[in-house]
This record gives C-alpha cells, structure tokens and sequence, in this order.
C-alpha cells in the first residue's frame, strides 16, 4: 500500500512555512519535529536480562519470575520472547509501586513454591520440565479452580502475570515489530483502508 | 494568621478557569480591548517537555502502564500530557451513601481542553426546546439560531472537519475535509448501511488542513497525548496564545479560587484566592467576573461565596446551583471481527480519534425511552500499548507459543462501540457542599448525590442491543460485559464517569428557577458570568465542550458590548 512518508527535511519544511504564517500563536513546529526525531534516535535496546537489580522481587523470586515470563511468551523462529523484550524488568518495576500486585505477584511466587514442594517436594525452578509443565496446566486455565478451589490463589496470580508478560512483550521494540505495527509517523496525507476481505 | 494582601490594580474582567470556556473568553475578550486576568489553579503547561508525542512504549519505563503503584490501565498514564486525574491529593470530593459519582478535574493551562477527545458536535434545534418537544425537563432561554452564528465562529477558529449531511438531529457545521475511514470503519459503516443506522464522517478539532497558523495534522494517533504542533485543539495552545498576544491579558497560576467577593452595592469586586506556591490569600480586582472552573467547580465556588446580601451563595437565590447535575449516558460493548486477521500490515493511525461516527438515527420514530444517543467507535492496528491484550488473555487463557501466535493473529481486530446518550435532570442528582470536609486549602468540597432513572436505564438497554447487531451484521462476534440488572445495568457508567457532568448553574427566563440569564449572565449579580457548561440547561447526547466555546464566546461578546456602552 502506498502510504506516503515524508523525509525529516519535508517535515521542517513544511512546519515551518506553517509556522509562517503564525504571527501569535505560540506553536513550536521545528522544535517539535527535531524533538520527535531526538525521541526516535533514541530508541534502543532493552536491557539485557541478568544485568538488572530488581527492585522489588528477592533474587530467588525474580529467577522464578524470568522462568514464568519466558514460558508465558517463548523465543521462537520470528522473534525473540519476554526476556528479550525486558518484561521481568517492566513486571518488577510496576510491582515496587504497587500494593496490590505486590500481594499478588509476590504472594503468587510463594504459592507456586508451595504448591510444587507439596507435590513434588521441590521449588518450582528445582521441578522437572514436566512438573513445571503440570503445575502450569493448572493454574493457566480458570476452569481447573471451578473443580478445585484450592487452585485458586494459583489461577489468579498466572492471570495477573500472563496479563503483564503480555503487556511487557508487546509493548517492546521487538514485540511490536513482530505484530507488525506500522504507524507512528508523519504523513502528509492519512490514506485509508486498503481493500477489505470478506468476512 | 494568614497573611491578606490587595492587590490595586483593578482590571476589567477577571476569568477563572483556562479551559473551553475560558481559553474561548480569554481570547474574545482581550482582542476586544478588554485587560483581562486568569486564574488557573494549576501549573503553566509545557507542551516541549509535558507532551510524549510519538514516544515509543519502550522507550519510558512504565511502558505508558501506571506510574507510581497506579493500576495499570488508569487514565493519567505516562503518555498523558499532566491532564487532571480522578483523585487529586489534598482535594478530595465526597459521595453521599449510596451514590456513585467521579469527578475528572484538571489543575493545569488548558484544563480538560489538553485531553479531551475532540469530538466537536452542534446540538440541535430540539435539544434547546426540551421540554415543547416532549414535555420533560425545560427549555433553554435561547434557540439554536441564536447560537449558531457561534458555532460558525468557533469552528472556523479551531478548525473542525466534517460532512455536509442535512440530519436534523446533527446540525452541519462551518467544517475541513474528514479523513478518509480507517478499516474498521469500512466495516461498521458497511454493516450500518445493512440496518439503516446513519453512519457518517465524525466532526472532530483536529486539522486535516493548515488553518490560523497552525499545521495540518500529520496522522500519528496520538492525540490524546498532547500535539506538540497544535494540529488538533487545546485551550493552552489556540485560545491563549492569541490573548496573550494582545499585551493586555495577565496568567495568574497556581491560583485556587475560593470565594467571589461582593461590595456593598452588590456587585462582585475582587476574588479570593489561594496562591499555591506561598499557601497565602490573595486578592484580584475586577470590573466583571467570568466563572469557568468546569460546571463543579464553578457551582463549588458561587456555593462557597457566602455573604450577608447572598447567604445561600452567590448567584444563588434561586436555590438551583448544584442541581440539576447530569453526566452523558454512556455504555460500552465491541466485537471481534474475523475479517481483520486477514488485512496486510499497514498504517492505521490516522487522526486520534474516530473518523466515523453515527449520529442519534431514531428521532423519526416511538422509542423505549426519550431523547437519544449517538455511537462513538474505535480499534484497529493502532500502537500496541499495555493492556492491549487483556481480553484475549482472558478469553483463551494458556501460555507458550500459541498465545503469543494468537495475540499477533488477533491483534486489531477488535473493535469497540460507546453510545453516549441524554440524560434528563433528576430530583436526586446534584452536588452541595460537604459540611464537614475542607481541602487543603481550607476550601469547602463537593459531595455529590447521583441517581439514574428509568430512562437512561432503557437507552443503555437499547444501546448495546444495537451495538450487537452492528456487531453480527459485519460478521463480528459481540463481546460485552453488561449486565440487566446489578448496580450497572446494561453496562450504564457510573455518573461523571463521562466527564460530561453539567447544568448546575443553569441558564433560564425564570430568576425564580435559574441562576443566569441566555448570555449566561447571573440574574441576581449582573457583573457575574458563568460561561462553562454549568450553564447548560440539558445535556444532550452531543460532547459538551463546542457548545461551551459557543457560548462562552456569545456571553464575551455581550460583555465587549456592555463595555462599550459604559455598563461594565
């Protein structure tokens, strides 16, 4: 589809002659585009995971946390996963503000280790593949906590989280890339849909 | 003991608030050759380092998510230009038992203007004869042809763009050439046509072409977040600026109003305010008052201003300010539409906002309910942002690879639909002080008293049975949390939730029953205005805030006449 971009340089030069004809209104349409452009040479890379000191999660907890995020939203063949995309990093910092999370996400890692040693006698970082894999099957599904309610705390602390890896994930660089979001732009002219399959 | 001091000089018009209605009155005003001072109770706003224009999620910590142990998806987010916030520290409001109300204030230059979404719609001839039409409520003590030369006015200043469509319950407007729809508006608006529901191009203040100096609109989205070359409309950025220019305005920030001071002959000559910096009182001196604090907070501070010739608050003898309070009617459904999965990556920005929209269609026929509503709609490939896939997670639960597979195949195909409907004035929903509250500035605070009738409960009903059919008629499958019965029915918002909240200090013939006459002048202190959507006398279901200019602008002109004849 033809969508128009416009280079840096047509973008100042048409704000400006814009800005021309602005006698009184205290517009910044030059300072605007540079500034825009400064924002967008910035963009770089999450920080690598590994290199970061959590705020709120204690070290066991956050390698805890680092397992559950790369479940939750794996690498594959088109992109890299929730690691790569600093979603520990974001789910900590939102977690160090907020009570709530706090008692869910912080009490969550506590319940996943204690329901793990009541089954497997271990912590869940310590289970086999497969154990993890049976822990999760349960508590990623709410219709297991409808049979057994004990399940619950589990049920909505993977809710909260899933949510939260999801968010941190997609919100990356490398996460909107692989939906393949294409905007946050300047164009002269928006042109529309292009043709629309049938339902 | 605080510490009083006079200021001497004495201006022509003092306006509190630089929102809609005072930004509009600021610029009218001064460019008349009035001096002007303004009061705004919050910060000067700096669009260079407040606005996150075309910022990336990742490229600030919180991914645009809650700063500061917010929940996640709380309005105020890190995209957000300082907007005003649902709870202000220090500056609390109250709710009676049993009533459900929000109250969205804004404590900076600009007010609501930096965040509101732009939607600018005229009401109609019939929204201003209520009561003639079907008995309910009451009329304004002006017709639509004495507004529209204002409408004319405003829309030719800030740029509105829109579609020629001769619907009587949408008048047209002085409009820029829409935008072309965005795919999820090709869809719903081919569905429309299959149900005979009017679907056409929105009416909205962004420019879609350079206008009075300002650039066109380049097609980021991103509006809400603030435009750094003011393509869409704020108060801060079209309205001030021009007043500014004129040498004869003065700012005044960091200024909480807390009480209109009256003289001995009944006039009002100064107003008391708080000087946030210093926490001192302070004192400015006019010749004429335009109270535009927002319809609350405009109520708040006639209510407040007490004296020996207005004991029950300035403006007031009529008993009617902080009543007749009402919110937009507002009720939310979407859907997923299949078709979308299949549509190539391309840019689906556009302007921040809808580019279709439906009018209130039904005003030709016997409805469940009276009054109307119209249909605001949105969704696509727009900027991944958190919470994005919420509703997916919630839906298909799991992990792994096939959810991330699922949120990349599901990714813009939602759609949501808000109806946004008249609510008629209730004996039971107003606002009046709390005796025992103060903020802290020592002012007295709102408590708020809230009520939905049956009315806005069957327009709610009929909303999302609407919203279904649109849904199933494109082929869509339709997602709604509402319910018919619990404290939502029907998915109905509580009040204020809209931020259309009006009509506590309305405009009437009648000083009996109203505070302020058709150019929103006070009948009982006829150097006092209220130019904001407190002088609203209904709240149709069209966004408030191009009224307010209208009228806000017709109630500056009157003034400017006045002036000139000798009377201010």
């Amino acid at each position: 589809m033809a969508t128009k971009s416009i280079s840096r340089r047509n973008i100042l030069k048409s704000l400006t002659m814009g800005a021309m004809a602005s006698s009184v209104l205290r517009v910044i349409p030059l300072e605007a585009a540079e500034y825009a452009h400064h924002m967008v040479a910035a963009e770089k890379a999450a920080t690598p995971a590994g290199s970061y000191a959590p705020k709120f999660f204690l070290p066991r907890q956050y390698k805890t946390l680092l397992a559950l995020c790369q479940t939750i939203i794996p690498a594959d063949a088109d992109s890299g996963g929730a690691l790569e995309a600093g979603a520990p990093e974001f789910i900590d910092l939102l977690t160090s503000e907020n009570p709530k999370y706090q008692l869910k996400l912080g009490g969550g890692l506590m319940w996943l280790d204690a329901a793990c040693s009541d089954r497997y006698e271990k912590t869940y970082l310590d289970c086999a593949p497969e154990q993890q894999k049976e822990i999760l099957d349960l508590i990623a599904y709410s219709k297991n906590a409808e049979k057994d309610a004990s399940l619950t705390p589990g049920v909505e602390f993977f809710a909260l989280l899933r949510e939260m890896t999801v968010d941190g994930f997609f919100t990356s660089q490398i996460g909107i890339k692989y939906l393949g979001y294409v905007g946050n732009t300047y164009l002269l002219s928006f042109n529309g849909c292009p043709p629309v399959p049938e339902a | 003991m605080p510490q009083v001091v006079r200021s001497p000089k004495v201006y022509d018009v003092c306006i509190i608030g630089s929102g809609a209605a005072g930004g509009t009155a600021a610029k009218v005003l001064a460019e008349g050759g009035l001096s002007v001072v303004m009061l705004e109770a919050g910060p000067a706003l700096n669009p260079e380092k407040d606005f996150k224009e075309h910022v990336w999620p990742y490229q600030i910590p919180h991914r645009g998510g809650g700063i500061g142990g917010k929940l996640k998806h709380e309005v105020g987010d890190e995209f957000m230009a300082p907007n005003g916030a649902w709870e202000i520290d220090g500056e609390p409001y109250t709710s009676a038992p049993g009533s459900q109300f929000r109250w969205f204030r804004s404590r900076i230059v600009g007010g609501r203007t930096n965040h509101w979404g732009r939607i600018a719609l005229r009401f109609a001839p019939v929204d201003f004869r209520s009561r003639s039409t079907d008995g309910m409520g009451d009329d304004w003590p002006l017709t639509y042809e004495e507004v529209a030369p204002y409408y004319d006015k405003v829309e030719s200043y800030i740029g509105v763009f829109g579609t020629k469509e001769n619907i009587s319950s949408a008048p047209d407007g002085v409009f820029l050439p829409p935008p072309p729809p965005r795919c999820t508006e090709t869809i719903v608006k081919k569905a429309c046509d299959k149900l005979n529901i009017v679907c056409i191009p929105s009416r909205m203040a962004m420019l879609t072409k350079p206008l009075n100096g300002r650039a066109a609109c380049h097609y980021c989205g991103q509006c809400g977040r603030g435009c750094l070359t003011a393509s869409n409309f704020s108060s801060s950025q079209v309205m001030i600026p021009p007043a500014q220019a004129t040498g004869r305005f003065t700012l005044i920030t960091g200024a909480m109003a807390r009480e209109i001071v009256v003289g001995k002959d009944g006039k009002a000559e100064a107003v008391a305010y708080i000087d946030k910096a210093t926490r001192s009182e302070q004192r400015v001196h006019a010749r004429a008052f335009m109270v535009a604090a927002s319809a609350c907070e405009s109520a708040r501070l006639l209510l407040n201003s007490r004296s020996t010739l207005f004991p029950d608050g300035l403006a007031n003898s009529s008993g009617v300010v902080g009543r007749y309070l009402t919110d937009s009617v507002g009720s939310d459904a979407g859907g997923y539409f299949p078709q979308l999965e299949k549509m190539p990556p391309h840019n689906h920005d556009g302007i921040g906002g809808m580019h279709m929209y439906m009018p209130w269609w039904k005003f030709d026929r016997k409805n469940d309910f009276l009054r109307g509503y119209h249909i605001e709609f949105g969704g696509g490939r727009s900027m991944p942002g958190v919470g994005e896939f919420d509703g997916i997670c919630e839906r298909y639960e799991g992990y792994g690879a096939s959810l991330k597979q699922r949120c990349r195949t599901m990714y813009g195909t939602h759609i949501g639909f808000a109806g946004r409907g008249e609510m008629i004035p209730n004996e039971k929903s107003y606002c009046d002080l709390d005796p025992d509250t103060v903020d802290q500035w020592g002012i007295p605070v709102l408590r708020f008293h809230w009520h939905w009738s049956d009315n806005e409960i069957k327009m709610a009903k009929d909303m999302q049975e609407t919203f279904r059919s649109i849904v199933e008629t494109a082929g869509g499958t339709f997602l709604s949390k509402a319910k018919p019965d619990g404290s939502r029915p029907y998915g109905i918002a509580d009040g204020g939730v809209i931020i259309h909240e009006l009509g506590t200090v309305r405009m009437g013939s009648n000083p009996k029953t109203s505070a302020l006459n058709k150019y929103c002048q006070a009948h009982d202190v006829k150097n006092v205005f209220v130019t904001d959507a407190a002088a609203f006398v209904t709240n149709p279901d069209k966004n408030p805030t191009l009224t307010i200019m209208a009228l806000s602008w017709r109630a500056s002109e009157y003034l400017l006449d006045q002036a000139k004849q000798g009377s201010l």
